[in-house]
């Protein structure tokens, strides 16, 4: 096994004006691994997203992709160094069609930055990419419908599908399963582990039989403050968690 | 908002517009063969051009522009400075054809030093950069006289430069066709531009910025790319100016300038590539020929803009675009009576308020309101209460029906189809 770190998070903090959100977080995670982040509501889970993707700067510490530092770039510069992310809600190019999402998604990975001299529908690098993707989405009878007519699951599935296209090694998602119905969860758990395969992947999740299912390795993070990191066994046996987070009271 | 990146294929048979539209741009000019309708043609040409550009950022990208004339209004300049120094030579140098080429590079060098601070922000900040931006160069066009000519203006003369292929550019006929060809030219650029990965990611950075961050793209870059071709055209259009008119004064800058552009666009429709086409033309003709039949043309051109904004933002051609679907559709199956009933309704009431209008413009407006004057060709003394009673008449019962008997019927027509439907 690896022992690489695909991301490395030192110390880092970040407040918004005196309110301390994130108070010194230290986490890594190892290439390949599937890292699943939970904590209560308000623990700052989003806020760690924002800060890695680029969205935010931090106020103090240091975030590495790779090696690279990575805070406080701006979130292009973030993505080109190989670190994608989904939001907590749907964020997709509404008004173009499931074909069109994937191509824009393409273009940047596929070398093809700000060309005005050649045409898209022209580069079959992209067009045979976005077909794949397509098919690997079970989005293949909607490549023509928008966004925005899609249903709830497949915009959420589409928007994994255009993180991946990026050319990602490191995903960030955020509650990928907010709002769905078991069986619809069961199948975008199935969706990630199958588009993601290689990848590194951090997920933000709440709902516990899906976290337990994906899984290699839980970060408890409370306040602001990861309490713990281990493999689900561990986590689920943990005294403080099961006091801060799963509810047991221990006695 | 329609976004037209979506034809994909290269089907030959839907390039026809591109054949047909050309071929009556260049029979006009013969069928209408007055000197003011050649000038009014070549008018609406560089319109285009304008209008077009102008929708790169609008519709394309997102960004509403209040200063779009600098460009335009700077390109203008250059160009004429250069045909002033071609004249001054005794017609030596670059040939008239390509003065446009200068204009827009004029327009691209501007482009790129006020794009660079312009777009770090789309929305509000863009816009009140652009009405800054407007005003300072308007100003300035009043201040540095050497180079804008002060109020009088520049002038030069086209038929003192060379042409290239041997054409004397006196009559204005072969300058309108100069003018087709330069505008041909720029809209096949403008309309493969959106079909590059640079009009995709414009139009990705207009529907959401985030998202395109995500995918490794700067939304200012996208954005200031845009801006300078924009710019670049809007230049084009510029220097094509200087052919058909010969002079050049502040108002090529002006906040009008950047205005008519604004709402000749959005009239048309952003949403489509042909939108501000039909936007320009059609503002052009308005302004030059409404203009002989009333004073209030300024105040029908707000009107008419108002109620695009509110009843209609896709613009005239969403209106026709909608309506052609709905009828290949077979929505207009059964109904078709109905919305003509509505148009004609409508056409009525707008009737009656253009003859209010006119009578309280003339009644505000004249020395002598009790003077007799011509409204729809009947004679009428605007200080009667007769002629307001029947205007006011016309405009109430023809959008009366058009809101409270028209719409209804429409209504409860589709109504019963879709239960029909479901039946």
């Amino acid at each position: 096994m690896t022992t690489r770190n695909a991301l490395e998070l030192k110390g880092v903090k970040k407040n918004f004006g005196r309110a301390e959100i994130i108070r010194g977080l230290n986490l890594e995670v190892h290439e390949h691994e599937r890292h699943v982040i939970i904590g209560p509501n308000g623990a700052g889970k989003s806020t760690m997203f924002n800060l890695i993707s680029g969205r935010m700067k931090v106020s103090d510490g240091s975030i590495k992709l790779f090696g690279n530092d990575i805070h406080n770039l701006p979130a292009h510069k973030v993505n080109r160094m190989g670190l994608s992310r989904s939001f907590q809600v749907t964020n997709l190019f509404q008004n173009m069609t499931v074909m069109q999402n994937l191509r824009c998604s393409l273009l940047w990975s596929e070398g093809h930055k700000y060309a005005f001299w050649k045409s898209v529908m022209g580069q079959k690098a992209v067009t045979e990419r976005a077909y794949e993707l397509a098919e690997r989405l079970n989005l293949t009878e909607q490549a023509e419908v928008p966004a925005s007519l899609l249903t709830y699951a497949q915009q959420r599935s589409l928007e994994i599908g255009c993180t991946v296209a990026s050319g990602a090694k490191v995903i960030l998602l955020d509650e990928p399963t907010a709002g769905m119905s078991r069986t619809e969860a069961n199948d975008v758990i199935q969706l990630i582990q199958r588009m993601t395969g290689e990848n590194t992947l951090v997920v933000v999740e709440h709902d516990l039989s899906v976290v337990f299912e994906l899984a290699d390795r839980i970060s408890v993070l409370v306040y602001g403050e990861i309490i713990a990191t281990g493999t689900p066994e561990e986590i689920r046996n943990n005294a403080a968690v099961q006091e801060a987070y799963l509810g047991t009271e221990v006695h | 908002m329609a976004t037209n990146t979506a034809a994909g294929g290269t089907n030959l048979l839907k390039l026809w517009p591109w054949v047909v539209v050309p071929l009556v741009a260049i029979v006009l000019p013969f069928i209408f063969d007055s000197g003011h309708a050649i000038n009014l043609l070549s008018h609406m040409g560089v319109a285009i051009i304008f209008a077009l550009s102008y929708n790169m950022l609008l519709g394309n990208t997102g960004l509403l522009s209040f200063g779009h004339a600098v460009y335009y209004g700077l390109g203008a300049f250059v160009a004429m400075h250069l045909l002033r120094s071609i004249n001054d030579a005794g017609g030596e140098g670059l040939p008239l054809e390509l003065l446009p080429v200068v204009g827009a590079g004029a327009g691209l060098f501007f482009g790129i030093i006020f794009g660079t601070f312009s777009v770090r922000r789309a929305g509000v900040v863009f816009a009140m950069i652009t009405l800054g931006l407007g005003a300072l160069v308007h100003s300035s066009s009043l201040m540095f006289t050497d180079f804008f000519g002060g109020e009088a203006g520049l002038f030069g003369y086209r038929d003192e430069a060379p042409s290239l292929f041997g054409v004397d550019y006196a009559p204005s006929r072969n300058v309108y066709f100069l003018v087709v060809a330069w505008t041909f030219i720029a809209a096949i650029l403008i309309y493969l531009l959106r079909k590059t990965p640079l009009g995709w990611m414009a139009n990705a950075v207009r529907d959401n910025p985030e998202r395109a961050q995500f995918v490794g793209y700067n939304p200012t870059i996208v954005r200031f790319i845009q801006f300078a071709l924009s710019a670049m055209f809007a230049g084009l259009a510029g220097g094509l100016f200087v052919i058909t008119d010969e002079i050049v004064n502040d108002e090529a800058v002006n906040a009008l300038t950047s205005g008519a552009v604004l709402l000749g666009t959005y009239i048309g429709g952003i949403g489509y590539f042909i939108g501000p086409i039909v936007g320009g033309t059609l503002v052009t003709f308005l302004e030059s020929s409404l203009s002989t039949y009333t004073e209030a043309w300024v105040l029908y051109f707000g009107l008419m803009f108002i109620a695009i904004v509110m009843f209609a933002p896709m613009g005239l051609v969403g209106i026709v675009h909608t309506q052609y679907l709905s009828w290949k559709a077979g929505g207009w199956k059964g109904n078709t009576g109905a919305r003509l009933y509505i148009l004609l309704t409508g056409l009525v009431g707008i009737f009656g308020l253009i003859c209010v209008i006119e009578l309280a413009y003339h009644y505000f407006r004249s020395w002598d309101p009790s003077a007799p004057f011509a409204l729809m060709g009947v004679t009428v003394d605007a200080t009667n209460a007769l002629p307001w009673l029947v205007s006011f008449g016309i405009a109430i019962i023809g959008f009366g029906l058009m809101l409270f008997h028209g719409n209804p019927m429409l209504k409860r027509k589709l109504d019963a189809k879709s239960d029909g439907g479901k039946a």
